[in-house]
């Protein structure tokens, strides 16, 4: 036994050995963490498709500064604790110029420090919470819209949407929570009523409690704000329990393809805030461009129900090495300082970033594309009343 | 009044799911003496198994559990020929240190081989709910309550009424004796172990169609299991 494990280690040094990078460096390196394991897997996986699509599209194209683009992708593993640990990796042993993470807000936030830290500027891709471009963190620039962007982006279809009273089920996380807030805001804007607000860990699967306490407020919407694994679970026990609520989820990350597949029936009718439509790819900023995104996608074989999160790899890749282009070289003050030159346009759209936050400390903040859509006969549509306007 | 109904009822369902869950632990730790920490990655086995045989063969949903239980509980058996007999007698740290190990090589192997992506597992159910009432609730959680509810009495008149049981009872009170009354130990010890890693894939056959199937999914098991056989 002993001289086996004596043999395993001796290979696994060997191997490691082997495997390591060679010093001398050409490509480009971005840094990239998300959630490939752990509860909210699905959505980090697509973001990383998203973004070896558009590293592979920028190395098709010569690189930048005539170099290679290489992705670093760290695991965060859905836990905060390890995405402030993928970060320090990147930064100190890869040695990277720019980071694109970290998918949750709760992720980010715990990144946050570390580039601070150690000086390295990260995009963020996904996460929701304003908090992110609040805290005075300069190395911050975000191309996802924050909760309170989000609920403007739905403001103008309040009228459309008649709602009186509505309730909220978010994730207990700083997303979750933010949203709540945001949207909350938004329905007292209106004058429609704000009922109960229920949260749920990140990783449960028995919403059923919450549900019956929904149902017994009496509202007429529901504002479900969590991963698209725990959106199944909710709509599946909500039907169970027979909830009849307008469903409007938010964040983006609700992938109405997987809900119609994953959920049936109990995924019709729900509402769903999204940054990319790969169903109506030409209704997209760039048409062209979504259009051979989303054909990329399904030559790689990609499922498609993850583009509407795979997207924002792309975006953040694209930004990031938009950035290193203008700096002129891959290092991350001058990244830095770069990425508030940035303009291009991206699949949600147009990437300029504005400054948010304490003065002389803001963060970068763009200001996305936001489209809302609606599961009607297990297809996406437009709903009627976005059409029109 | 219909709330607290609602709310009674799920929180039944929810103590069967539960309980399945802590039986297969209780039984293995009460009779060997072993803190089981893959007990989890059991319950997740089983739930891929039932998922791999309903996406790869044409078998029905209700076969795909037995099959499922009998991955867990060939996995089981390998798992105690493997690794719990060479540390027979060793203190119980050891033997837990080594079943965290088994629990990480497993959870990654699943990532590794099923991918981070949740998977939903089709049924025969309607998801339309019956409706009692004030309250409701899907058939499905009343099949795997009802099962669940089978399984554990099924476990308890093995234990307490098959000579098997006898025999399993009698080698962890007294082994010495046990083998002397002409008990097979070493065959005991497979087949407890075995028994326990088969209920929690039976646990992970019959909630992975309630809930969805990913890599980390025993991680949150195993925490209600430990719950269960603590309190």
């Amino acid at each position: 036994m002993e001289q086996v494990i004596r043999a395993l280690f001796v290979a696994l040094t060997v191997v490691a050995a082997l495997a390591a990078p060679a010093p001398a460096q050409e490509a480009v390196k971005v840094g990239v963490i998300q959630p490939l394991s752990g509860s909210v897997a699905a959505s980090g996986n697509y973001v990383r498709m998203g973004a070896e699509i558009g590293r592979d599209w920028i190395n098709a194209k010569g690189g930048v500064l005539g170099r290679k683009v290489e992705l670093l992708i760290e695991d965060n593993k859905s836990d905060p604790k390890e995405a402030a640990t993928a970060a320090e990796k990147l930064i100190v042993r890869d040695k990277v110029p720019v980071i694109v993470g970290a998918w949750g807000s709760s992720m980010t936030l715990a990144a946050m420090p570390k580039l601070e830290e150690y000086g390295v500027p990260m995009i963020v891709e996904t996460s929701s919470a304003s908090t992110i471009t609040k805290r005075g963190n300069p190395w911050v620039f975000r191309i996802s819209p924050p909760s309170e962007m989000e609920a403007l982006g739905l403001e103008k279809y309040m009228k459309d949407l008649g709602i009186k009273q509505a309730d909220f089920l978010a994730v207990n996380t700083d997303w979750g929570r933010g949203a709540v807030g945001a949207f909350g805001d938004l329905l007292k804007r209106s004058g429609a009523q704000v009922g109960s607000a229920e949260f749920m860990e990140q990783a449960a699967t028995d919403m059923n409690a919450q549900i019956t306490k929904v149902k017994a407020g009496g509202g007429d919407t529901l504002f479900l704000t969590t991963s698209v694994e725990q959106i199944t679970l909710v709509l599946k026990q909500a039907q169970e329990q027979r909830l009849v609520r307008r469903v409007i989820t938010t964040g983006g990350s609700s992938s109405p393809s997987q809900l119609i597949k994953q959920a049936g029936a109990a995924a019709e009718g729900t509402y769903h805030i999204l940054f990319f439509l790969p169903w109506f790819p030409e209704a997209m900023p760039d048409g062209k461009l979504a259009k051979a995104f989303v054909d990329e996608w399904a030559k790689r074989g990609h499922p498609f129900e993850g583009l509407t999160e795979g997207f924002r790899g792309h975006d953040g890749v694209l930004t990031a090495v938009e950035a290193v282009r203008l700096a002129g070289k891959a290092e991350p003050k001058a990244v830095q300082a770069a990425l508030w030159q940035v303009s291009v346009m991206g699949l949600n759209g147009p990437i300029k970033f504005e400054k948010d936050g304490p003065a002389g400390k803001e963060s970068g903040q763009s200001k996305p594309s936001i489209f809302i859509v609606q599961v009607k006969d297990g297809k996406i549509a437009l709903p009627a009343f976005s059409a029109k306007k | 009044m219909d709330q607290l109904l609602q709310h009674l009822l799920n929180g039944l369902l929810l103590g069967a799911t539960y309980s399945l869950l802590g039986i297969g632990l209780t039984l293995v730790f009460g009779l060997m003496n072993v803190v089981n920490f893959a007990h989890g990655e059991f319950y997740t086995l089983g739930a891929y198994a039932a998922f791999a045989a309903l996406l790869l063969t044409p078998v029905h949903f209700f076969l795909a559990i037995p099959l499922a239980i009998a991955a867990g509980a060939l996995a089981g058996a390998l798992c105690e020929r493997v690794l719990l007999r060479p540390l027979r007698g060793q203190s119980i740290d050891t033997v837990m240190l080594v079943m965290i190990g088994l629990w990480i090589a497993m959870q990654n192997a699943e990532l590794l081989g099923w991918g981070g992506v949740a998977k939903s597992v089709p049924t025969p159910f309607p998801t339309h709910p019956v409706v009692l009432g004030a309250v409701s609730v899907a058939p499905l959680r009343i099949f795997v309550f009802a099962v669940s509810g089978l399984l554990i009495l099924g476990a308890h008149l093995l234990l307490s009424r098959t000579k098997l049981g006898r025999a399993m009872r009698a080698t962890f009170q007294d082994r010495e004796t046990a083998a002397l009354m002409g008990v097979s130990i070493e065959r005991i010890h497979t087949v407890t172990f075995a028994f326990g890693a088969g209920l929690a894939a039976a646990a992970g056959a019959l909630l992975g169609p309630v809930f969805l199937l990913y890599p980390s999914m025993g991680d949150l098991a195993s925490l209600k299991a430990f719950s269960v056989v603590v309190v």
